[in-house]
């Protein structure tokens, strides 16, 4: 399975190493890891998620990336559940024969699950929890690659 | 018609409401608009879903426009826009 929703904690090593493993064609592993960002009195982040439409959602993106570069393998994994600060959140990994496809179909699958998938975060502080507002910057990285994969 | 929705995130915290069937959709309510127009019109917190708030719209885990029919059976989802990677 490609795409991957859970609250455990994944190895990247094992993941990157997974990704070529047994493939000779494959001359490239570019990946993604994700942290949950800290800063002075964030205690604690928490992520929410549509079980069903999350994976679909993840599929579509990867199919989406499939259809536009050459790819060999690819590897989500987005982490859900209360997370600490410095923890991982989420992996990309895609194996391709040439850089190029490998960096650009990453980026991308970065990109639309930043603003397709239905994961949300809250905060927990000292102060209380919030929920985290999606930002405009988001929007345009993925806009960048053209058409909606929705 | 009867349908099923979901509400995520903040949505679902501003409504008290994570899921709810409805049986007694009256016959006008055929698009993703028309019945986030017609729960708007149960009370002051469902205001959170009036036209102009910044809300998405899925239909069977697909995202979806308001102008999208919806038909029998559905399983309709309203959420705040997406943070997660």
């Amino acid at each position: 399975m490609c795409v991957s929703v859970q609250e455990l904690d994944f190895d990247p090593g094992a993941e990157m190493a997974a990704l070529s493993a047994g493939q000779e064609e494959v001359g490239a592993v570019a990946s993604f890891l994700g942290l949950v960002r800290g800063y002075e009195g964030l205690d604690e982040m928490e992520l929410e998620h549509y079980p069903g439409m999350t994976e679909k959602a993840l599929a579509a993106i990867v199919a989406e990336a499939e259809a536009r570069w050459t790819l060999r393998r690819v590897r989500v994994i987005h982490r859900v559940g209360k997370l600490l600060p410095g923890e991982r959140i989420v992996f990309v990994g895609v194996a391709s024969s040439h850089r190029g496809d490998a960096f650009e179909a990453c980026a991308f699958i970065m990109d639309y699950l930043k603003t397709q998938a239905p994961f949300w975060k809250k905060e927990r502080t000292a102060e209380g929890t919030r929920w985290v507002d999606a930002r405009e910057s988001d929007a345009v990285a993925a806009a960048r690659w053209g058409s909606s994969v929705a | 018609m009867s349908v099923k929705i979901l509400y995520f995130a903040s949505l679902r915290e501003t409504l008290c409401c994570s899921e709810e069937t409805l049986s007694d959709l009256p016959p006008g309510v055929e698009t993703v608009g028309a019945l986030r127009e017609w729960l708007c019109a149960r009370g002051e917190r469902w205001s959170a879903l009036r036209t102009g708030q910044s809300i998405r719209a899925a239909v069977n885990q697909e995202l979806a426009q308001a102008s999208q029919l919806i038909a029998d059976g559905d399983e309709i989802a309203f959420f705040p826009p997406v943070t997660g990677g």
